[in-house]
Order: C-alpha cells, then structure tokens, then sequence
C-alpha cells in the first residue's frame, strides 16, 4: 500500500519528491530511492556475470587476454568453430532427445501419480507422499556406483536409456508433487459431475482433470526439463565417449588443442549457446517457473 | 449453504465409489513412478551399501572379497574424509548462510510496489535458469588473471586480491566456488521468500504503522517473526543441496586447492581410482548425512505435505 503510493520509476521519483518534501519531511523520498538502488544492484548482480560470459565468448586471439567491458574487436568465430566441433552438435542432440523423453514420461507417469495422490483414496498415502519427497532429496553420488556397475554389466553405460532411467526417478518426484498441487487447485464439483454421468475415475482423470490442469503440465514439464538439462554428476559418471556426452559434460570436458591451453573463448561460446535457450523459457515463462518452484514452498 | 450441500453431495458420491475399484486404480496409477524410484532409487542404495562393505580387486576385475567395515574404518582413518567433510560443511554454510542474506534482500525488494516489479522477477530468474556447469564457467571468467572482470575491478578500486590467481590459491578457490554458488541460487531463496511475504497480510503491518512502529521495527517484529516457516523451508532445501554440491568443484578446480567435497571425493575415488568398495563407502556416508538433514526436512513440511493429501 505505502510503496504503491510513493513509488514512481525513473524521473518521476526526483519530481515527486520534491512535492512530497513540502507536505511531509524527507522520509517519503528515501525509501523509493533505496528501492531503486537495490533494484539497480539486483539487476547488476543477476545480469552482469552472464554479459561478462558473452563478452568473452565473442573475443578471439589477444583480445582474450584483456579485461575489455566490451570487446574491441567482437567475432563470432567461436561460436562457428562450435557448431563445426561434432561433439558438441552430438552433445545437443543427446541433451534434447533425453530432455524431451524425460520430460515426457514424468510428465505422464507424474501426473497418473498425482491423480491418485490428490483425489483417490488408499491406505498409505502420506507414506507414499514421504518417500517421494525423500527420493527428490537423495544425492545422486549415492546411486552413482551402483548403477554404474549395473549398466556396464547390462550394456546400458553410454547410452539414452542408461540416462533416462535415473533422471525420470529424480524428476518424478518434482513432476509429482507440482502436479499433485495443481489437481487439488481444480474443484472437485467437475469431476463429481462426470462420475455421475457415468465416466470412470480414469476417464474424469483424462477428460477433465487433465485438460484443466494444462498450466500444471506447462509448469512441471518446465522444471524437469531444466533438471535434465542441467544434470551433471549421473552425466558425467554413466557416460565415457564424446559422442554420448550431455551439454553440461561436453562443455566442461572442452579442451583446447593441447590438454593445457583452455579455449576460453570457445567453452564461454558453448555456454552462451546452451544456456539461451533456457533463459528465453524463463523470459517466456516466468509466472509458470515461479509458480512451479513455490508450489507448496517445498520443491524447486 | 451451495458449498454445503456440495460437500453433502461429494461425500455421498464417494461412499458410493470408495472401495477397490479405487484402490486398485490408485496402484496402478502409482506403480510406473513407484517401479521407477524402487528400480533406480531403493535398489542401488542396497546395492551401494553391500559394495560398501566389499574389498574389489584393482588388478584383476571381477574379484572381490567380503570386507566388513573397513572400507568406513579406511575412511574414517583418512585425513581426506575430514578434509571433504570440513569443505562441504564450510561451503555449505557460508554460501546458505549469505543466499539467505541476499535472497532475502532480493525478496523484500520484490514485494515492494513499483513498475517493473515483473521484469525484475525475470531478471532475477536469469541466474537460475543457468546451469550449474555454465554458472562455474561464467565465474572462471570473472575470476581469470587478465581477462577477469574480479581482477580488474580490484586493482582499479585499489582493493587486495588484484594480483591473486583466485583459482590456484587455497582459500580462494573456495571463494569462487561460493560466490557461484550464491549467484545461481539466491534467486531461489528470493523466490520462496516473496511467496512467504505475499502470504503476509497487509492489514498486520496497516496495524503496527497506526500504533507508531519504524520500518525497521515492522520488519524485525513482524516480518521476520511470520517469515520464519518459509526461511526454515528455504534454508533446509539449499542446504540438502548444497551438501550434494559436486558440478562447481569438478569445473572450477577439480578439487585443487582444498576444494574437494564429498561428492566429488565419492566420485574420484569410484572413477579415477577405480576402489568401488571404498568409493561406494564414501557414498553411503554422503547419503547418510543428507538424509539426515532431509528427515528434518521432511518433518519440517510434513504438515503442508498432508494438507496435500488430506481432503
């Protein structure tokens, strides 16, 4: 209420100051200055270390030698000498068709887990609902060897699936518990209604639940697709040859033409590259993340 | 009255339906994730606890021995454990304790008022939409000799540390780590505070303003005090995470300089130097110190969970 009264961007603030300094002493004036210095400080504190990333991605030669705030002679020569590296266009490959088949399965086993854990009714439920939570929590180094050893036994080591299996248990839970908040969102009085006209629970689940609750999906699909996106430790344990390598551990397995020149120019490139596509769906989608991330205050 | 004689209706309908044609559609909706984290998660750990307490031949593949305790005897023995664990306990609570600071100060200047509140949400989002890899990238490059924004900015101010090469010093190195650590996920923090602030009625702080209370007053005997079970969420979560942390170290350091963790000490034993026994042990002691930290956790959001169940 007081801020929303006091509060005008940019000019306006001086201006409105000064008339607010006859009626009431300085106070009404120091606070939205305050605010937009924390506003200017927030802004520089999120975005400049990611422009510093793109600042150096574009410098090439000697220029990567110097702490220009712009470069001086920008090229995009690193990211051509990317997209002609093939392990880092396999990488991408890899990273999207796991994302996506990820994102698809917990999008549909989640949200048949959800249904049963928001509407039906069995014994075991806060159990189940426990157990869930605590898989999110594991540390991935816990499974890391055993798995490891059981896909190089079964032949899944260096492969899709060898991947997937692990990332689809730590996103259900995130799937699960995100989408289970949004059907208890939708009223029950819709379902009621498709029961009595005779549709099964698994019917009112397909045909009414699930319809409504879209921006739920939107959401879930969202997060776990940034979780596997993002994924590093099962990447980099379960996988051995470049061309089965994920974004993360193509980019920071990069190397230079020696082992002990780092092409900064190039992994700054790479970075820039697989990281756009993230922050264009957070510039999209930022009222679904956010919804997402504080359903419930319990997952992110 | 209408939502009465709706709760009538709805409990009748239920009486009628509730039975095992219910439960039996529940396990089945359930049993694809459940298979899932039984296959993926509950097995593994099994299987991660029994090569824990196995000795694996480095030279011939495939021998083993049973080995009691020793590979926990070994690493409880071993100045490296200690030396992880004092890294990961270190990190953890510096980068918690100051994204809680920042994210705090985030959130608060989040809640207020003003146009562009929107946009700052996505500015804020930036950060964590970054991922974790890139994140340690990003900050290598801050932090490089020459080409370092750090470096340059330091020398210009006239500050100390211009002349460091904060990833090849003890100390340092961890410093970096923290600071990328921070920057991905204090927006985090910001964003499940705001959500508890906005929780926060108006009319609270309507209240104290009419009885006289500075601003500051209003935020440590309100805010704070009504804050508190979304920080406790907040600072439980990131600490889970931060104890896992493994991507900042392998990137920024490899573990030089005393930047070893858990996981990544877990993780070299497993792959460089290939002891799958003593590895997995360092794994399970990882999992048990998580997991502990998650069962307060979980008691911790157990009552919103219910309300998540409950009808």
């Amino acid at each position: 209420m007081e801020a929303g009264a006091v509060t005008r961007p940019g000019t306006a603030v001086a201006e409105r100051g000064k008339v607010a300094e006859r009626r009431a002493p300085r106070r009404n004036w120091v606070r939205p200055a305050l605010l937009w210095i924390a506003v200017a400080l927030i802004c520089v504190f999120c975005l400049l270390p990611f422009y510093w990333l793109i600042n150096v991605s574009l410098k090439t030669g000697t220029d990567l030698s110097s702490a220009d705030l712009i470069p001086p002679n920008p090229s995009l020569d690193n990211y051509k000498s990317i997209f002609e590296n093939d392990d880092f266009i396999s990488a991408l490959r890899n990273s999207t068709i796991i994302t996506t088949i990820t994102t698809f399965l917990a999008l549909l086993f989640g949200s048949f887990a959800a249904y049963a854990l928001a509407r039906l009714r069995f014994r075991f439920k806060f159990l189940v609902l426990a157990v869930v939570l605590s898989i999110s929590t594991f540390p991935p180094i816990a499974i890391a060897a055993p798995i490891f050893k059981l896909w190089t036994d079964v032949g899944l080591y260096n492969t899709y699936t060898g991947l997937i299996i692990p990332y689809l248990t730590f996103a259900l839970p995130l799937a699960i518990y995100i989408l289970a908040s949004f059907f208890k969102e939708i009223p029950k009085e819709l379902e009621e209604a498709a029961l009595v006209d005779g549709a099964t629970h698994f019917q009112a689940f397909r045909k009414v639940v699930l319809p409504l609750a879209a921006p739920g999906l939107v959401t879930a699909g969202l997060l776990t697709a940034f979780f596997v996106w993002n994924e590093f430790l099962l990447a980099v344990t379960l996988t051995s040859s470049p061309s089965a390598y994920t974004v993360p551990v193509s980019v920071a397995n990069f190397t230079g033409s020696t082992e002990f020149e780092v092409p900064l120019g190039t992994i700054s490139a790479a970075s820039v590259v697989i990281t756009i596509p993230l922050v264009a769906l957070v510039i999209i989608f930022q009222k679904r993340i956010v919804a997402g991330m504080t359903a419930g205050a319990v997952k992110g | 009255m209408e939502a009465a004689t709706a709760r009538l209706g709805k409990g009748g309908s239920r009486r009628r339906r509730y039975g095992t044609g219910e439960r039996r559609l529940a396990l089945a909706m359930l049993s694809p994730s459940m298979i899932v984290i039984a296959l993926v998660a509950a097995y593994p750990i099994g299987y991660a606890i029994w090569l824990s307490l196995n000795e694996y031949s480095v030279r011939v593949p495939g021998l083993s021995r049973f080995a009691g305790f020793d590979n926990y005897t070994e690493a409880f023995a071993s100045p490296e454990f200690w030396q992880a664990v004092l890294v990961t306990f270190m990190f953890t609570a510096i980068s918690v304790s100051l994204e809680l600071i920042v994210g705090l100060g985030m959130a608060l200047a989040m809640h207020e008022a003003f146009r562009g509140r929107g946009v700052l949400r996505t500015v804020v989002l930036v950060p964590w939409a970054v991922l974790t890899v890139v994140s340690a990238i990003t900050w290598r490059t801050i932090f490089e000799p020459n080409l370092g924004l750090a470096p340059q900015l330091l020398s210009n101010l006239g500050l100390p540390g211009a002349d460091v090469v904060w990833l090849g010093e003890e100390g340092y190195s961890l410093a970096v780590m923290i600071l990328a650590d921070v920057w991905k996920t204090a927006p985090f923090m910001a964003l499940l505070l705001l959500a508890g602030l906005q929780v926060i009625s108006d009319d609270v702080y309507d209240a104290a303003k009419v009885d006289g209370a500075s601003t500051m007053q209003r935020f440590r005997r309100i805010t704070l005090p009504l804050l508190a079970p979304a920080i406790l969420v907040a600072l439980i979560f990131r600490t889970l995470d931060a104890l896992r942390i493994f991507d900042l170290p392998y990137v920024l350091t490899r573990g030089a300089n005393n930047t070893t963790t858990l996981s990544l000490l877990a993780h070299q034993e497993l792959t460089s130097n290939r002891l799958i026994g003593y590895g997995s042990a360092l794994s399970v002691l990882t999992f048990i110190i998580v997991m502990a930290v998650s069962f307060l956790y979980i008691r911790t959001v157990g009552g919103n969970i219910r309300s998540l169940v409950e009808e």
